[in-house]
């Protein structure tokens, strides 16, 4: 629009466009916002710049090649996703994972899960002005990145999980150097919570900002740390686990007010949590095979299923449809927790001043690969 | 002759050199600040451990294109960098930089100048600043850069208000309006005012964030906001100006509170004879060392701390310093009659 | 011809130029910058006559103060082209000859008096600090009080009419 020719006290609206290329949006993602003045009157979200048609993709690739398209929806957190989708269709095929793989399998979910929040933390923070926790936090991300190199050769997109089990063994050391890192981590946290946690400047910016009742969460179809922190006290690993899940002891964070503040919270507690749960797998690793007994070619029998787990975002659900004869998914969906997350996002910045929207962006934690895929 | 035309513009040249010379280091001393605060080296390549970098970063900026946008003002939109840029160089003719020195046998006074209301000369200059910040953001003719102008130059005008409140409390402590004469007082009276008057000290030093549009005052210029803010428009050496204005800012503001509140360039403890030796220090690095303590914590505040929201930064400056400054007058008012 | 009567010339002739700008120029915010530089002169010719209070006292509450919200006024209100002003010339020309023709007889008035009896100029520095203060606070501490109430009036009334009903 011509900004010389729109009167500027006529109306008492403007239309502020934040995107898709906006240094604070977290990837390709446009918001309109009608403002009065300096508060948000309405807006709209706009996505689909990062579509790359994934979906269809699959049902043109065979069963273990769609493991590496998994990778880029949720690109911050590999593994989860891949994860995810063997499950799914180990669980259509009836394959029984060995033990080892399942620990395996929660310790990388566990892994990216601290990653993932390293580059929320670190991100969120620098959004609101504090812009040292983004150096530290990604510091501790590329320790993490640096044992999937290890362990895979990649650091962004791991094809780690196949059906069945996993591709490779852990190479010998890597349990002492994951050990090593949980130590790390544990001394950080107590770094960043020094630097945020009872900042007033902090507090003043989260505090208060985007609240989300129990029920407008659940009635949204929020999952995560976004409905955890309105105070609903669920998490699939928890409620219905899956790989090692259910012989782990850790909690589950839960906040109360709803506000950014509560929802930052639960995702560092997140933080404390999945350290404990690495450290039990690793000190209880057993010996084993790392995949199960898997046909050569894979070809479920036809039918349908859908398997959720708990990623880093929210619950990632794969709907899988295979009819039995070719080699390649009939329905391959994926429920993405970005993108039923992000449908809150108008809710939650509705009453809210332009500065706030950033923090909200951030504080939903949404990644565009996975609300377009 | 010499005393009335030549001395002063020498003065003016050693002065305005370093402080120009300040202001381009400073850009450098920044990313290394802030780099060091983040677990990283920052500028490591230009010159040994990056030193030669601000010369990289102007030579850069002198050679880039020159845009002016379609239908902007063009003589307001050149100007506006110059508004904001001389002000903050002005100031520094009240500045007092050292005690008076024998110079090749000559009396010559470490200052430009000494005017007996100097430290109102250092408000008034310092509020045509904001004139730059104003057209700059009219003169680009695009509406995010408008409302990010008025929005900084609206906290600029709120928190002049609560720093002069405090600049008059130490008016009434010391009794002169002069910076020469500030300082007198504080060796006269045995104890820097930041001791004296600590509440003053703090209110000013966070109305000197706010003044100079840095964290965690700077919404009005954080990127992820409005794009930029007011000098979205600007590049090449009018985007650099900008910048080299911001930065003089804060050695103003930095001076000053050098002045005011830390005894300018006496020494620690100047009536305690058994501390006499550290007068082999001369004034004006004793100066320069504590205006650059107020730097260093500039830039170790933008490193640590997150930015207000706007409301919270205006309704801070009038809801709770303008309180506490015209409170501090009333208090050293009453306390200067009694004691 | 001393150098204070060729000083007093010179920053006169600025002012009085800058003043023309002023009403000449055809674009206001361009109206507005030299009416700073106007008042700027006005502190420099202030200053000249040694009357530094004043002079940083203009420099801060009008230059730096009350210009600076007229910007803000202009910038923010939709201005009227030039074809949307009174398109009357002749209703133009009969109110500004009016209003002219005050002003100039106000001046011719002024200085006819001062040729008659001219007034004795102060004898202490007029300008500085302690004097203003001494008087202020002294012949004519009424009426600064008056004009602060009269300042806190206009401040809360200004908030009254622009705040808008939540």
């Amino acid at each position: 629009m011509a900004p010389e020719s729109q009167p500027m006290f006529d109306t008492d609206e403007i239309v502020l466009n934040m995107g898709p290329q906006h240094p604070s949006t977290h990837g390709v993602l446009r918001v309109v916002l009608r403002l009065d003045g300096e508060r948000v009157v309405g807006s709209d979200v706009v996505i689909g710049y990062l579509h790359r048609g994934i979906e269809k993709l699959c049902e043109n690739r065979d069963w273990t090649q769609i493991v590496l398209l998994t990778d880029r929806m949720d690109y911050v957190a590999a593994a989860t996703n891949n994860v995810g989708y063997c499950q799914t269709v180990e669980k259509l095929m009836s394959i029984e994972v060995p033990r080892r793989a399942r620990y395996l399998r929660t310790i990388m979910c566990e892994l990216q899960r601290i990653a993932s929040h390293c580059l929320w933390l670190g991100t969120h923070a620098m959004d609101i002005g504090a812009m040292t926790v983004f150096l530290y936090a990604f510091r501790e991300r590329e320790l993490i990145l640096d044992l999937f190199e290890e362990y895979c050769g990649a650091r962004l997109t791991y094809n780690s999980m196949r059906i069945g089990g996993l591709p490779l063994d852990i190479p010998p050391g890597w349990d002492k150097k994951v050990l090593a890192f949980c130590d790390i981590m544990d001394t950080k946290l107590v770094e960043y919570e020094q630097l945020l946690t009872h900042n007033r400047i902090w507090l003043e910016r989260t505090k208060g900002v985007g609240v989300i009742s129990a029920e407008e969460a659940v009635a949204i179809g929020l999952s995560g740390p976004p409905l955890r922190g309105s105070g609903v006290k669920h998490d699939i690993r928890k409620d219905e686990p899956y790989a090692a899940y259910d012989e782990m002891q850790f909690e589950v964070p839960v906040g109360e007010a709803g506000d950014t503040y509560d929802r930052y919270l639960v995702r560092i507690e997140e933080f404390r949590q999945s350290v404990k749960i690495i450290r039990q797998a690793i000190e209880g690793l057993p010996e084993g095979p790392i995949t199960g007994k898997v046909p050569r070619l894979i070809k479920p029998p036809a039918g349908e299923t859908y398997h959720a787990i708990e990623s880093p975002k929210g619950e990632l659900g794969y709907f899988i449809a295979a009819d039995g004869k070719s080699t390649a998914p009939y329905r391959f969906r994926v429920r993405p927790p970005s993108f039923c997350n992000l449908q809150a996002l108008p809710r939650l910045i509705q009453g809210h001043l332009v500065a706030d929207v950033v923090a909200l962006i951030g504080s939903v934690d949404v990644v565009l690969g996975e609300v377009d895929r | 002759m010499i005393d009335a035309i030549v001395l002063p513009l020498l003065k003016i040249l050693v002065v305005l050199n370093a402080v120009l010379v300040g202001v381009t280091f400073m850009v450098l001393l920044e990313r290394k600040v802030i780099a060091w605060a983040q677990a990283r080296l920052g500028p490591m390549r230009v010159g040994p451990y990056g030193m030669l970098q601000p010369i990289a970063d102007v030579l850069k900026l002198m050679v880039k294109e020159d845009i002016t946008p379609a239908k902007a003002d063009k003589w307001v939109f050149t100007a506006a960098p110059m508004i904001a840029l001389i002000p903050a160089l002005i100031v520094f003719a009240v500045v007092p930089f050292g005690p008076e020195v024998s110079i090749f046998g000559r009396r010559v006074t470490l200052a430009i100048t000494d005017l007996n209301v100097g430290l109102l000369y250092v408000v008034s200059v310092t509020s045509i600043g904001v004139y730059g910040i104003i057209l700059a953001g009219w003169a680009s003719n695009s509406k995010f850069p408008l409302l990010a102008s008025l929005r900084a130059s609206a906290q600029l005008i709120s928190y002049e208000v609560a720093v002069t409140m405090i600049l008059v409390s130490m008016v009434v402590s010391a009794g002169t309006l002069s910076m020469a004469g500030i300082i007198d007082a504080q060796y006269q009276q045995g104890v820097w005012y930041a001791f004296a008057q600590p509440l003053a000290f703090v209110v000013f030093f966070i109305g000197g964030l706010a003044e100079t549009n840095r964290a965690p005052f700077d919404m009005p210029e954080a990127e992820q906001e409005l794009t930029g803010g007011f000098h979205t428009e600007y590049s090449g050496m009018r985007f650099a100006l900008f910048f080299l204005a911001e930065y003089a800012n804060m050695i103003v503001v930095s001076c000053v509170a050098t002045t005011l509140f830390l005894g300018g360039w006496l020494q620690p403890f100047p009536n305690v004879s058994a501390l006499s030796f550290l007068g082999f220090v001369p004034g004006w690095m004793w100066f320069l060392g504590k205006t650059f303590v107020f730097l260093y914590v500039f830039l170790w505040i933008r490193a640590t701390l997150p930015r207000y929201r706007y409301d919270q930064l205006m309704r801070i400056g009038w809801k709770v310093l303008i309180p506490l400054g015209i409170a501090n007058v009333v208090v050293s008012a009453v306390l200067k009659v009694l004691l | 011809m001393t150098s204070g009567l060729i000083t007093f010339y010179a920053v006169g002739a600025l002012i009085v130029v800058f003043a023309l700008l002023v009403v000449t120029s055809r674009n206001t915010v361009h109206s507005i910058l030299y009416l700073v530089a106007d008042f700027l002169a006005v502190a420099l010719l202030y200053a000249t006559m040694n009357s530094m209070f004043v002079a940083t006292i203009q420099i801060l509450v009008y230059a730096g103060g009350i210009v600076v919200l007229y910007l803000f006024v202009v910038m923010l209100v939709k201005q009227k082209s030039e074809s949307e002003l009174a398109s009357d010339p002749r209703r133009r020309n009969v109110i500004g000859g009016i209003l002219v023709a005050a002003v100039l007889g106000e001046l011719v008035v002024l200085g006819v008096s001062n040729a008659i009896s001219p007034a004795a100029p102060s004898v202490n520095a007029p300008g500085g600090v302690e004097n203003v203060a001494m008087a202020l606070f002294t012949d004519y501490l009424i009426p600064f009080e008056v004009v602060s109430i009269l300042l806190l009036v206009a401040m809360v009334g200004a908030i009254i009419l622009a705040r808008r009903e939540i």
